[in-house]
């Protein structure tokens, strides 16, 4: 089993924070109302939950509890069941 | 807010003869102190925000020295036209239109939107027309995102969730449509030596609902700090035709009618007003909801979203990033 956590964060720290690595991100942070992602950064996670772990996110699975930290993504993965998909990288 | 007497609509009342005339003054102010410009140019759309606008600006310096453009495409509704072209003959001012839609085709605007949108619905073509909406309004839980609207041919309509890509894609190629008409208002500005006048209401600039180089760009925007409420209540008094002042707000970008309240506020405006003038205020969402008849919970969803929308927003607002100040040719605010 990956470490989804660390793959999310990895996610983030490059694809919204540019790799600034002195960024202290708790894992229950809110990623919205810490100006980290905004709606456009929703769908852009939304693809990368699907494309990086193969699971499919449904329209009633846009809920802030499953979206807007690293603890709540991790846990949503795991929930769907999802550690598949292209592996590899963040990106 | 003085005292916890009841909270209403009351607060955005104004005396419209003494705002009239303060924009008049600000106006005439940025204009020659400013500015050094002769006259304005406005973007007639037929709704009340510029049409409020051109008003104020012919208050200001007088209708020989305001340029009305009316700038519709092929998708724009007939209202549109109708009305930009009635507001100009009610001010008295001069006006040309310009249909821009061989530019919009030139540059691919609905080449790459409707391409755009065929990756999420193929059959998507001629006899089919689109919209954008936010499905959830922020008085209901959940993430707030743009689906897309399709109606087809057949008169069924379809909605769906829209991927990040062909979002993107479609935005950027709809706005277009603001960024052509900016143009044509500086290239008119140019050749008159006149700046031009955003369109802007309060609820408009502090969410940012628009396009940045679009109908962001202006050289002045005289009624930015105004709730669209109290531009109603100007438009009345500078007594503009009653079929603009009972216009409902919209886009007019996509072929689909959309209103402003499903494309981006997901609340009639009157009420976006209230809580917004709430936050601004530190009026308790208690008291707004009870002026509204809502529940506290619904509107402190509102006031959230409020805030959300700035930041979101923020980069809209922001003049180019600098390494260190360029002291000598700052702007002076």
């Amino acid at each position: 089993m990956p470490d989804v956590s660390a793959i999310i964060r990895g996610f983030i720290l490059d694809n919204f924070l540019f790799g600034q690595a002195d960024y202290l991100l708790g894992a229950g942070d809110s990623l919205l109302e810490h100006g980290i992602i905004d709606s456009t950064g929703v769908l852009e996670l939304v693809a990368f939950l699907e494309r990086r772990f193969g699971l499919s996110v449904a329209d009633q699975d846009l809920v802030p509890e499953n979206l807007d930290s690293i603890r709540g993504l991790t846990d949503f993965v795991r929930r769907k069941g999802g550690c598949g998909g292209e592996g590899g990288g963040h990106a | 807010m003085r005292e916890r007497e009841r909270f209403s609509a009351a607060v955005l009342a104004l005396d419209p003869a003494a705002e009239v005339a303060r924009i008049a003054a600000a106006v005439r102010r940025q204009l020659a102190g400013e500015l050094k410009r002769r006259g304005l140019v406005v973007a007639l759309s037929g709704g009340v925000d510029s049409s409020v606008v051109a008003a104020l600006c012919v208050e200001a310096i007088g209708r020989d020295r305001v340029f009305g453009l009316r700038l519709p495409e092929r998708e724009s509704s007939s209202a549109t036209r109708e009305l930009g072209r009635r507001i100009g003959d009610h001010l008295g001012i001069a006006a040309l239109e310009e249909d821009i839609t061989p530019v919009l085709e030139s540059v691919g605007c609905y080449r790459r939107r409707d391409a755009a949108i065929r990756t999420v619905i193929p059959e998507y073509g001629p006899g089919y027309a689109c919209k954008l909406v936010l499905p959830a309004g922020p008085t209901e839980p959940g993430l707030r995102l743009f689906s897309l609207v399709v109606s087809c041919p057949g008169g069924e309509v379809v909605e769906r969730r829209l991927p990040h890509e062909a979002y993107l894609e479609v935005v950027a190629a709809s706005n277009f449509k603001q960024r052509v008409r900016k143009m044509l208002e500086y290239h008119h500005a140019e050749r008159l030596h006149y700046a031009v006048a955003g369109t802007s209401n309060r609820l408009e600039y502090d969410q940012g609902f628009f396009v940045k180089g679009g109908d962001g760009a202006a050289d002045l925007k005289p009624i930015a700090h105004l709730y669209k409420t109290q531009v109603y209540q100007l438009a009345e008094h500078l007594g503009l035709p009653e079929a603009i002042r009972r216009q409902v707000p919209t886009t007019d970008t996509y072929p689909m009618a959309q209103t402003q309240e499903e494309f981006y506020f997901s609340l009639p405006w009157s009420a976006m007003d209230l809580c917004l003038y709430g936050v601004n205020h530190q009026v308790p969402a208690g008291d707004v909801a009870a002026a509204m008849g809502l529940e506290e919970e619904r509107v402190q969803r509102v006031y959230r979203d409020i805030e959300q929308k700035r930041r979101t927003t923020r980069y809209l607002h922001l003049s180019p990033r600098l390494v260190e100040a360029v002291s000598e040719v700052e702007p002076r605010r």
